[in-house]
C-alpha cells in the first residue's frame, strides 16, 4: 500500500502554499511515497516512555534584558520589499469583496 | 609567486603576512586571479567581491605597517563564505531563485566576526538550495563541480566552499552543517571540515534550514587551519537564543598538540553500525587503514555499538523537513524576495503559492511537503513525535559510547563522489549518503571530516569522520591533527 496518494500530495501542496503543476504532482507523488515509506519504519522504534528531544540545546526560554537597542530604519526594512506604499509593505488583496 | 600563495596553508600565509614578507593584498589578489582562472569550470562562487576583499586586505596591511598587532591569528588571510550567511555588501541567495539578488539589511554575527578578525571575504559560495541535499546540483545557479573529477559532485550542501578549497581558490571557507553539509563535502574533495557543538557558533544571520540542527563551522585544507578559523567564529552571541554561554574549547592548542603524533591514552571507538558491507569497498579499506594508523599513534581502539543509529536517517528526514516547512513559511512574497503574479487578479494567498512554486526548486518543495505531512494533525504523533523520541535514543547511544571512549570514528560518507545527475531523480538514494553524519546533528555533538586518502577502487577522495561529546570539540582536533600528520600528503586535485 502506498504511504501517500497523489490526491494527498495535492492537498499537502495546497497546505504548503505551493502552486504545483500537474507534472510536478505526478513526479512528487512517487518520490514522496518512497521517502515516507522509508521514514515510517520509525513508528515501531521508541517505547511510549521515551521522552522527546526537540532540540539538543539544554537552555530553554532564553530571554534578553528588555532594553531599547537600535534596529533597522524604515528605509532599510523596506529596501528589499517587492512593493512599498507610504512607508509600508504593499501586498496583494488579502480579503475578498465585502469581507 | 601567485601559485605558491594559493597552495600555501592559511597558517603559513598568516605568518608571512604578519611578518610583512607578503601583503594581504598580494595574497587576496592571487586568490582572485585563481578564481578568474578556474571558477568558470568549477562554479564554486555565486558572487565574487574582489574590490571589497582587496579593500579589507589593504586595511590589514595598513594596520600592520602602522605597527598594530594583527586583529586575529588569521588577519589578512582571505576566505570564501557560504551564501547562507547574511552580508550587507553582497547578495545572500541561499542558491535559491526566491532570494535572487537579495541584499540583507544586516550582517550575520559570523560575518561580523570575520570582518573584525581582518579576514577578507572573497565572495559567497554555491550550495544546495537552502542547504538541503548532498550534491550541490539543486542550486538555482547551476551545479558546482568536484575539482578531483569535474564530472562528479562536490558534496553538499556546502559543495562550493569545499570545491573552492580543493581547487585553491580560497585557503579558508565557511560552511554550515545540518546533516553533514560541512563534513560530506570535505570528505569527497579531500579537505577538512568541522561541525562544531550545536550552539557554539552563532546562528544569527544564518538563514535557517532546520533550526535545531543547523550549525555553522570552519573548513580548511589542514586541521590546523580549520582550528584557527574555528576559534575566530566560535563564541557566545546574545542575539542567538540557542547560543551556549561557555568557553570556546582550545581547538588550536589541541591541533598543535595532536600534530606531535602521540595519541597514547586516547580511546577511540569504531561505531559498528557505521561500518557496513553496503558501503563502497574502497571507502571501507581507507577507513580501516586510518584506524590502523590511529593504533600506531598509540590510541586504544575498541568497537562500540550504537544500535539506534540505524534509525538516524528516518528520524532526521522527519525532524529536518518539519523544521524546514515551518522556517521556510517566511518566504511569502510579501516583505522581501521574489513576488510572482501580483497583477491585480490574484489574492495574496494565490501570489504566495505562485511565488513559492516559481521560486523554490524541487528538493525544497519536497521537504516542505514532507514536513507539512509529518506535522499535520493525523500524523504528528506517528511521525514527528516518534522522530523526536528516536532522537533521544540516539543521544543515549552516544552517551553510553562516550562512557567507554573519548572519540568515535566512522567513514564520513559511505561512497566517494558520484557522477553529476546520477541520483538527482532518486531523493531517497541521495539521502542515504548522509547515513554516517546525521546522528551527530540529532545529538548536537561536534564532528570533523579529515581526508583519509584516495579510494583504491576509483582513486577518489575518502573522509575519516571523528566525533566527540558536546563541547569537547578540541578532541576532534587532537586526533585529527595526529592522524593528518601520520597520513602524510594526499596530492592535489587535477583542477588545483
Amino acid at each position: 500500500m502506498p504511504a501517500i496518494s497523489r490526491d494527498e500530495v495535492a492537498h499537502l501542496a495546497r497546505l504548503s502554499r505551493l502552486a504545483l503543476s500537474d507534472a510536478e504532482l505526478d513526479q512528487f507523488a512517487g518520490q514522496l511515497d518512497s521517502i515516507l515509506s522509508h521514514v515510517r519504519t520509525i513508528s515501531e522504534v521508541a517505547a511510549a516512555d521515551v521522552p522527546a528531544t526537540a532540540s539538543p540545546d539544554p537552555e530553554v526560554n532564553v530571554t534578553r534584558p528588555d532594553v531599547v537597542a537600535p534596529g533597522l530604519t524604515p528605509d532599510q526594512a523596506l529596501a528589499a520589499a517587492p512593493a512599498v506604499e507610504e512607508q509600508r509593505f504593499m501586498v496583494p488583496q488579502i480579503l475578498g469583496e465585502g469581507e | 609567486m601567485s601559485g605558491e600563495l594559493t597552495t600555501s596553508t592559511a597558517a603559513e600565509l598568516a605568518q608571512r603576512i604578519h611578518a610583512r614578507e607578503v601583503s594581504s593584498v598580494e595574497v587576496t589578489q592571487a586568490h582572485l586571479d585563481r578564481i578568474a582562472e578556474v571558477d568558470g569550470e568549477i562554479n564554486a562562487f555565486l558572487h565574487v567581491a574582489g574590490e571589497r576583499a582587496l579593500e579589507a586586505a589593504a586595511a590589514v596591511d595598513a594596520a600592520l605597517a602602522a605597527g598594530a598587532a594583527p586583529a586575529s591569528p588569521l588577519a589578512g588571510v582571505p576566505l570564501a563564505l557560504k551564501d547562507v550567511f547574511t552580508t550587507t555588501d553582497m547578495p545572500t541567495t541561499c542558491a535559491s531563485k526566491i532570494l535572487e539578488g537579495w541584499m540583507s539589511p544586516y550582517d550575520a554575527t559570523l560575518t561580523g566576526k570575520l570582518r573584525a578578525a581582518g579576514i577578507p571575504i572573497l565572495g559567497k559560495t554555491n550550495m544546495v538550495e537552502f542547504a538541503m541535499g548532498s550534491s550541490t546540483e539543486n542550486s538555482a545557479y547551476g551545479p558546482t563541480r568536484n575539482p578531483w573529477d569535474t564530472t562528479r559532485i562536490p558534496g553538499g550542501s556546502g559543495g562550493g566552499s569545499a570545491a573552492a578549497l580543493a581547487s585553491h581558490q580560497a585557503p579558508l571557507a565557511i560552511g554550515t552543517d545540518t546533516g553533514g553539509s560541512i563534513r560530506q563535502p570535505a570528505a569527497v574533495t579531500a579537505t577538512v571540515g568541522t561541525k562544531p557543538t550545536y550552539g557554539t557558533v552563532s546562528r544569527y544571520g544564518l538563514v535557517a534550514c532546520a533550526s535545531s540542527l543547523d550549525q555553522g563551522g570552519p573548513c580548511g585544507r589542514t586541521v590546523l587551519d580549520t582550528a584557527l578559523l574555528h576559534e575566530v567564529i566560535a563564541g557566545y552571541d546574545p542575539r542567538d537564543s540557542t547560543s551556549r554561554n561557555v568557553p570556546v574549547p582550545p581547538v588550536v592548542e589541541a591541533a598543535r598538540r595532536g600534530a606531535e603524533g602521540d595519541l597514547r591514552g586516547v580511546k577511540v571507538g569504531v561505531v559498528k553500525e557505521l561500518h557496513s558491507d553496503s558501503y563502497q569497498s574502497g571507502v571501507l579499506a581507507s577507513f580501516d587503514a586510518a584506524v590502523a594508523q590511529l593504533k600506531e599513534l598509540g590510541a586504544e581502539v575498541v568497537e562500540v555499538s550504537c544500535p539506534h543509529f540505524e534509525y538516524g536517517l528516518p528520524s532526521y528526514y522527519l525532524v529536518m523537513p518539519s523544521e524546514v516547512s515551518s522556517n521556510l513559511a517566511r518566504f511569502d512574497a510579501m516583505r522581501y524576495g521574489l513576488r510572482v503574479g501580483d497583477d491585480g487578479t490574484h489574492s495574496a494567498e494565490q501570489v504566495m503559492a505562485m511565488t513559492r512554486a516559481a521560486g523554490f526548486g524541487p528538493e525544497v518543495k519536497r521537504r516542505i511537503m514532507i514536513g507539512t505531512y509529518a506535522l499535520s494533525a493525523g500524523y504528528y504523533d506517528a511521525y514527528y513525535g516518534q522522530a523526536l523520541k528516536v532522537r533521544t535514543l540516539i543521544a543515549r547511544d552516544f552517551d553510553a559510547a562516550y562512557e567507554q571512549v573519548d572519540v568515535l570514528v566512522s567513514p564520513t560518507s559511505p561512497f566517494t563522489p558520484w557522477k553529476l545527475g546520477e541520483k538527482v531523480d532518486d531523493p531517497l538514494a541521495m539521502y542515504l549518503s548522509d547515513l554516517c553524519t546525521l546522528p551527530t546533528n540529532l545529538a548536537g555533538h561536534p564532528a570533523m571530516s579529515v581526508p583519509s586518502g584516495l579510494s583504491e577502487d576509483d582513486g577518489l577522495p575518502v573522509g575519516l569522520q571523528i566525533m566527540a561529546p558536546a563541547l569537547a570539540d578540541d578532541r576532534l582536533y587532537r586526533v585529527g591533527a595526529a592522524y593528518e600528520a601520520a597520513r602524510g600528503p594526499i596530492g592535489v586535485a587535477p583542477v588545483a
